[in-house]
C-alpha cells in the first residue's frame, strides 16, 4: 500500500458530516430536560398528575354518592367495602375524599390562573408604562402588600357568604400583588434590551410588544409563581374551611373533610387522617414540582 | 433616612385608612344587617337597637363617628354579647396569643437559622437533605392537621402532654410547636438559600485564604450578610405565627383572641370580626413597618431614596 493512499483528502460530503452540529435545543425542551434530573420535582409531577386522575375519575368509579347516607353503619370501620371507612352520617370517606379532591383542586386551579392572569397584566402594563402611571400603580401594590391578605380574605368571606364561587372571589382578588411584583420587574428589564427596540422598530405597537414580546420572555417567574400559588390556595380554602368560612354543606372539600374529621378524631382517627393525607400529599407534590421548576426555568442558573 | 421613615409612616396610615374604611363599607353590605338574627324581633326592639347604635344616622356621619371612635382605640360594642366590648376581649385574649406567639417566634428563629447555615455548609450531604425534607413537609403540612396530629400522638397514644387547655408549662408545648413548624420550615429554607449565595462570593474565598477558621468564615463573614433576606422575612413571620393561632387556638382550647376571632366568625358576631380584624390588621401593619426600618438600618445597600 503507498503512503499517499491512506492520506487522501475528504471529499466535501465527508466533511459536512465531520461537523457537530448541535441541535437548536427550544426552551421549554432545555427546561424539561434539567427538570427530569430533578428527582423531587418528577415525583411531584407523577403524583400531581395522579391525584388529578383520581379527582377526574375517581367518583365515576365509586359506587357511592358522596351526599349518600348509610344510617345502619355510621361512623364504619375500615372495610373492603370502605376502604376509608364511613363518617358521621354513613357516607363513604372515600367518595368523599375523591370529591373532595375535584373542590381543593379546582380551588387551587382555578384561584392560581385568577391570580395569573389579574397579576400578569397589572404588572406588566404597570412596568411597560413606567412613568407616573407605573408610579401610581406600584403605590397601590404597596398599600395592598401592607394588608395581611387572609385577614381580608377572611373579612370578604363573611360579607359574602360561605360557597365555592365566593372562595373563588375572595382568593382570586387577594394574592395578585406578588405575581404583578415580579411581572413587573421582569418587563422592567426587558424592555431595556435590543429586542424590544427592534419589535418597536418593525413597527409593532406598544400592545403587541407587551403581550407578544415581553410577557411570553418573563414566562419562566410567571409559572413558578404560579405553581405555587395552587398549594397556597389549596391551603387557604382548608384554613378557611376549618374557621367556618369554606364550602358548604352537602359539598366537602378536603379542607371541610378534615375540619369535620377533626371533630371526631378521637375515636375515629380515619375521619381526619385521610383528608390530611391528600392536603398534605397535593402541598408537597407541588412545593416540590415549583421547587424544581424554579431550578429549571431559572435563567441565571443556565448554563 | 429621615425621609424614607416619613414615606413608609405616610404609607403605613393609609393602608390603616384604606382597612379601616374598608371594614366600614363591608359591614355596611353584610347581608341583613348586623342585627338580622335567625329569631325576627319586634319592630319596636329593631328600632331601639338601631337608634342605640346609631344605625339610622346618614352614612356618612357614620363613618365619621366610626374613624372618630377607632382614632381614640373604641373598636365598639359585641352585638351578640351585650356586657362585652371588642376592647375587652382583646385585652382578655391578645396577651395570651402574645405569649404563645412570642414562644413560637423564637422557636422558629432559633431552630430555623442554625439549620438553614448546616444545610448550606453541607449542601447535597445527608445534613442537607435531612434539613430540606423536614422543611418542605414543615411547609406542606397545613397547621390544623399538625396540631390535631400532634394531639393525638403526644397527648392521647403517649400521655406526654395535656391535650387541652393553658395554665401549665405542658399546655405551652404542642401549640408553640405547631405555630412553629411553618415559620421554622421557611427560615431554614431562606437562610439555606441566601447563605450558599454568600459563600460562592468572592469575600468569603478571601476570608478562608486569610487562614480564618471555619468557624470564624461563617459565624462571622456569611451569616452577617446572608441574615438580612431573613430580617425581611420577619414581618411576614409575625403574620403567620398571629393567623395560624387562630385555628391552633382553637383546636388546643387556649383563651387567646385568635379562638375569640374564630368563634365570633361562628357566632356571626360582626361587630366583633371587624373589630378584631382592624386591631390584627393594625397590629400586623405596624410589625412590618417596624421591620423594615430595621431592616433599613442593618443593611448598609439599602438606600433610603425612592423604593422600587
Amino acid at each position: 500500500m503507498k503512503e499517499d493512499e491512506l492520506f487522501t483528502p475528504v471529499t466535501s460530503e465527508e466533511l459536512e458530516i465531520k461537523e457537530y452540529i448541535r441541535p437548536g435545543v427550544g426552551y421549554w425542551a432545555d427546561a424539561w430536560r434539567r427538570l427530569k434530573k430533578n428527582k423531587l420535582a418528577v415525583v411531584g409531577l407523577v403524583m400531581i398528575i395522579l391525584i388529578l386522575a383520581l379527582a377526574i375519575f375517581g367518583p365515576i368509579f365509586s359506587p357511592y354518592e358522596y351526599d349518600q347516607t348509610e344510617l345502619t353503619n355510621v361512623y364504619g370501620k375500615i372495610t373492603l367495602k370502605h376502604p376509608f371507612g364511613t363518617d358521621e352520617l354513613g357516607r363513604d370517606v372515600l367518595t368523599r375524599v375523591l370529591y373532595g379532591a375535584r373542590i381543593s383542586l379546582a380551588v387551587g386551579f382555578v384561584a392560581s390562573f385568577i391570580n395569573l392572569i389579574i397579576g400578569v397584566f397589572y404588572g406588566g402594563i404597570s412596568g411597560f408604562a413606567g412613568g407616573r402611571l407605573d408610579e401610581i400603580m406600584m403605590r397601590i401594590v404597596d398599600v395592598i402588600y401592607g394588608v395581611p391578605i387572609l385577614l381580608i380574605v377572611i373579612l370578604l368571606m363573611v360579607v359574602l357568604q360561605p360557597g365555592l364561587k365566593n372562595v373563588f372571589i375572595a382568593l382570586g382578588i387577594g394574592y395578585w400583588v406578588g405575581m404583578a411584583r415580579i411581572v413587573r420587574g421582569q418587563v422592567l428589564s426587558l424592555k431595556e434590551q435590543e429586542f424590544t427596540l427592534a419589535a418597536r422598530a418593525l413597527g409593532a405597537s406598544r400592545w403587541r410588544t407587551l403581550v407578544r414580546h415581553l410577557i411570553p420572555n418573563s414566562i419562566g417567574p410567571i409559572v413558578v409563581t404560579a405553581t405555587l400559588l395552587i398549594p397556597n390556595a389549596i391551603f387557604f380554602e382548608s384554613f378557611l374551611s376549618f374557621i367556618g368560612l369554606g364550602v358548604s354543606a352537602p359539598m366537602a372539600s378536603w379542607g371541610v373533610l378534615a375540619s369535620d374529621g377533626s371533630r371526631a378524631f378521637q375515636s375515629h382517627p380515619n375521619l381526619l387522617f385521610f383528608p390530611a393525607i391528600f392536603i398534605s400529599v397535593t402541598m408537597l407534590s407541588f412545593n416540590f414540582l415549583g421547587d424544581g421548576l424554579r431550578d429549571a426555568l431559572d435563567p441565571r442558573l443556565r448554563k | 433616612m429621615k425621609k424614607f421613615v416619613l414615606r413608609r409612616v405616610i404609607a403605613m396610615v393609609i393602608t390603616l385608612w384604606v382597612i379601616a374604611s374598608l371594614t366600614f363599607l363591608l359591614a355596611k353590605v353584610i347581608p341583613g344587617g348586623p342585627f338580622t338574627k335567625e329569631k325576627a324581633l319586634p319592630p319596636a326592639v329593631l328600632r331601639n337597637i338601631e337608634a342605640k347604635y346609631h344605625l339610622n344616622d346618614p352614612l356618612w356621619k357614620q363613618y365619621y363617628d366610626y374613624i372618630k371612635n377607632l382614632l381614640r382605640g373604641d373598636l365598639g360594642p359585641s352585638f351578640r354579647y351585650d356586657a362585652l366590648t371588642v376592647n375587652d376581649i382583646i385585652k382578655k385574649g391578645f396577651p395570651v396569643s402574645a405569649f404563645l406567639g412570642t414562644i413560637a417566634l423564637l422557636i422558629s428563629i432559633g431552630l430555623g437559622i442554625p439549620a438553614g447555615i448546616i444545610s448550606a455548609y453541607k449542601q447535597n450531604f445527608w445534613q442537607d437533605n435531612f434539613v430540606m425534607f423536614f422543611s418542605i413537609l414543615g411547609i406542606s403540612i397545613p397547621n390544623f392537621i399538625l396540631a390535631t396530629l400532634f394531639m393525638y400522638f403526644f397527648s392521647l397514644k403517649l400521655h406526654i402532654f395535656p391535650t387541652a387547655g393553658w395554665g401549665q408549662v405542658g399546655n405551652i408545648v404542642l401549640p408553640a410547636v405547631t405555630l412553629a413548624a411553618y415559620p421554622t420550615a421557611y427560615i431554614a429554607r431562606l437562610t439555606r438559600s441566601s447563605m450558599l449565595d454568600v459563600l460562592n462570593q468572592d469575600y468569603i474565598k478571601t476570608a478562608r485564604s486569610k487562614g480564618l477558621s471555619e468557624y470564624k468564615v461563617l459565624v462571622i463573614h456569611a451569616l452577617k450578610n446572608a441574615l438580612i433576606p431573613v430580617v425581611t422575612y420577619l414581618g411576614p413571620l409575625i403574620a403567620a405565627v398571629f393567623t395560624g393561632s387562630f385555628v391552633v387556638e382553637r383546636i388546643f382550647f387556649i383563651p387567646g383572641l385568635g379562638r375569640y376571632y374564630v368563634t365570633s366568625i361562628y357566632d356571626r358576631d360582626y361587630t366583633v370580626i371587624l373589630g378584631t380584624t382592624i386591631f390584627y390588621a393594625a397590629f400586623l401593619i405596624i410589625a412590618n413597618f417596624v421591620v423594615d426600618i430595621v431592616y433599613a438600618i442593618i443593611d448598609p445597600r439599602i438606600t433610603y431614596g425612592s423604593g422600587g
